[in-house]
């Protein structure tokens, strides 16, 4: 008797890590046309279109250099206000906003879900290249700065490490995915994280250096147990390493960027097993 | 071995009623702790086990069955049977509790068509991506676009955002792309009623086509045993979570109309048929017969013969017992009430003879419902016994000529004359 084959099996039973990784990879047309739609449909019936992922950062970064800046005295010393806290706002806003729309994953696409198959990671992963293009033409705007700052020789020192650029822009991505399809999973049964992850988010980026330079005045310069704890904010190393590229600011701390990239990975693994647990059965919790 | 598209081996779905876990997320750990320590769940009502409160229900019990390449299989069964959760499941939406399936090739669902698109986009954009959500990547769809936007006849509207288009348009769309896709096993369910009969029509010829030309199968989950009749070679029956039936379209249609030993019987044995909680049972039909007729088939204004066998306890002897009986239309609408008078009950198993007169009834499909009772002078009924689905058809004949042009809303019942009075008697 001839051995009968099978494309694809379902099994009633898991197996610990169950990522559909084949499916995944048939699935590059998909995903590019999910992108495509996403960011299409985000600015339909907008006059001004993709403008407007300009104009976003542009005001927060008004408003900052105004009260965090000029108020507050909070920017770094030497470097201009604005595109300080633009640099950060944008590399902040790529993170969060990964996280927050990974966050509803599951309840967000339950329509589709509950119809078809095609390997589930597809929409996290649709989503984050989404803020991707968002995040470069926000990036273009902050480079058109640059340039004149550069040109004006206004304290911004862009150097070689612009080339860890696509390494940073990765690990951001992958972090706010991480923590997004983790409370995606998580919600699918209680939606209390839910109403965490608006406000969560909005905390933590005081806890980051988004709006304030971390080096020039305040203890969490000085190495003292205050810093070490404030440096494992995985975010943090991320957005030092991308001011210390493109303005010169700041420093690198090699030790922490790798702890970030390690909690990174470990995030990231947490949440493609989680997803992976609970893509399964969700619908019948959703 | 002929090649298998499709096994579904020893399937069950358990779903959980009630609310899912607890009402909070507070809720829930203080049960699983409780459970972890052995200790009795803060949560349970007094009296109440956790098996209460973790009630399951199982859509599927135990399914299993194979489908061979190129296959159509009709699967149906009443509301409630399992038949959605079955397509669910292999279509890979939600996973099963117990058991495997096993595929051979790419899988399309037409559990809904349309999905996944967005109104935003226009039809054109809506196609492909509507195309690669059910599998396609972009050069396979390229390939067929035209032939989609034609099959769906909205050409004019393919440059338009979908959210302008009306319902019927966007199912059109719909189905056109799902029903040009490559993919080796197709999954539809229901989705021909919608659009108009003439796109209904074409939709049906599209499947046939589709399953016939390139040795597609297809599962096709539908009410309408029309198309399930005209789509598909073998059908399954599910009745509550349980295949009842795996055969030919003819007789699973006709397993799945339960009447399939009564079509055409002039012999009805009702004595396991299951009883309702209300019956006494001290009296019960054993039987229902029309002595000497061929079938169950009787033209209109004949007087046909039926005779009912019921069973006595002992010690009911000094009850009065009385007869009557509903009837019914094939779908279960009910035409009125036979009394037939009361019952002798001296030995343990009597007979009664009747004569049923068909002038009251519009030709039809008619079953009747027996029931044995007895009431008190106030009233009051106490019911012995109910069989149900005695099935007759009334046929045409020369005397319903006035009856040719009936229309559905008159009901089934022609009642006795009314003549202008100082008229005849008769």
């Amino acid at each position: 008797m001839e051995e009968q084959k099978w494309t694809a099996v379902v099994r009633s039973e898991h197996k610990l890590f169950d990522v559909d990784v084949k499916g995944l990879k048939d699935c590059k047309d998909l995903i590019i046309l999910l992108v495509r739609r996403t960011f299409v449909a985000k600015y339909k019936q907008t006059v001004l279109g993709p403008l407007w992922a300009i104009i976003q950062p542009f005001m927060t970064t008004i408003v900052y250099t105004i009260i965090f800046g000029s108020i507050a005295g909070l920017g770094a010393e030497g470097v201009p206000n604005f595109i300080f806290f633009l640099s950060g706002n944008i590399v902040w806003q790529l993170f969060a906003s990964t996280l927050n729309d990974n966050s509803g994953t599951f309840i967000n696409n339950a329509g589709t879900f509950s119809k078809v198959y095609y390997p589930r990671l597809v929409a996290p992963i649709t989503s984050a290249l989404s803020q991707f293009i968002t995040f470069f033409i926000q990036f273009a705007f902050m480079l058109i700065f640059l340039v004149y700052y550069s040109v004006r020789g206004m304290g911004v020192h862009p150097n070689l490490y612009i080339l860890m650029t696509p390494l940073i822009l990765i690990q951001l991505a992958a972090l706010g995915m991480g923590f997004g399809i983790i409370i995606s999973s998580l919600t699918t049964k209680y939606r209390d994280l839910n109403m965490l992850v608006g406000f969560g988010v909005s905390l933590w980026s005081y806890a980051s250096p988004v709006a304030y330079d971390m080096f020039s005045r305040s203890s969490l310069a000085s190495k003292e147990p205050i810093y070490y704890l404030y440096m494992c904010n995985p975010v943090t190393p991320i957005i030092n390493v991308f001011r210390y590229a493109f303005l010169g600011t700041g420093e690198i701390d090699w030790m922490f960027y790798a702890i970030s990239w390690v909690t990174t990975l470990i995030v990231l693994f947490i949440g493609v097993l989680l997803f992976g647990r609970v893509e399964k059965t969700f619908l019948d919790t959703v | 071995m002929e090649e298998l598209a499709l096994k579904i081996d020893h399937i069950s779905k358990e779903y959980r009623l009630g609310m899912i876990g607890g009402a909070t997320l507070k809720g829930e750990i203080q049960s699983k702790l409780a459970r972890l320590m052995h200790k009795e769940d803060p949560n349970l009502k007094i009296g109440e086990t956790a098996h209460d409160k973790n009630e399951r229900f199982l859509a599927l019990d135990d399914v299993s069955f194979e489908v061979k390449k190129g296959e159509a299989l009709g699967i149906i069964g009443h509301n409630g049977a399992g038949k959605s959760t079955l397509l669910k499941l292999i279509c890979r939406v939600t996973a099963p509790t117990k058991g495997n399936i096993y595929m051979n090739g790419r899988i399309t669902s037409m559990l809904e068509v349309g999905t996944g698109f967005h109104p935003e986009l226009t039809g054109r954009e809506n196609v492909y991506l509507n195309g690669a959500i059910l599998g396609m990547n972009k050069a396979e769809i390229d390939k067929k676009f035209d032939e989609i936007v034609e099959f769906s006849e909205v050409g004019q509207f393919i440059d338009t955002p979908v959210k302008r288009y009306s319902s019927g348009m966007r199912v059109k769309l719909g189905f056109s792309v799902a029903s040009h896709l490559d993919s080796e096993i197709m999954i539809m369910d229901e989705v021909l009623a919608v659009g108009d009969v003439n796109f209904q029509n074409k939709c049906i010829e599209q499947m046939k086509k589709v399953a016939s030309e390139n040795g597609r199968t297809i599962l096709y989950v539908s009410h309408n045993m029309a198309t399930v009749k005209a789509l598909c070679d073998r059908c399954v029956v599910l009745s509550h979570g349980k295949v009842v039936f795996d055969g030919n379209t003819e007789e699973a249609i006709s397993v799945y109309m339960q009447n399939k030993d009564y079509e055409n019987a002039v012999y009805f044995d009702t004595s396991n048929d299951k009883r309702a909680k209300k019956c006494r049972c001290t009296h019960t039909v054993q039987s229902v017969e029309y002595p000497a007729m061929q079938s169950n088939h009787f033209s209109y204004g004949d007087k046909f013969p039926f005779r009912v066998t019921y069973k006595n306890e002992e010690s009911t002897q000094s009850d009065t017992l009385k007869m009557k009986m509903v009837i019914n239309v094939i779908d279960m609408s009910p035409v009125g009430v036979v009394f037939c008078g009361e019952l002798e009950h001296d030995e343990s198993i009597n007979t009664a003879d009747f004569v049923f007169d068909t002038s009251y009834l519009v030709p039809g499909k008619y079953t009747a419902d027996i029931i044995l009772y007895d009431e008190d002078l106030s009233g009051n009924v106490m019911f012995y016994d109910r069989v149900n689905g005695i099935r007759f058809d009334v046929e045409h004949s020369d005397d319903s000529i006035k009856l040719k042009h009936w229309f559905k809303d008159w009901g089934h019942a022609v009642l006795p004359c009314v003549k202008p009075a100082g008229g005849e008697e008769k």
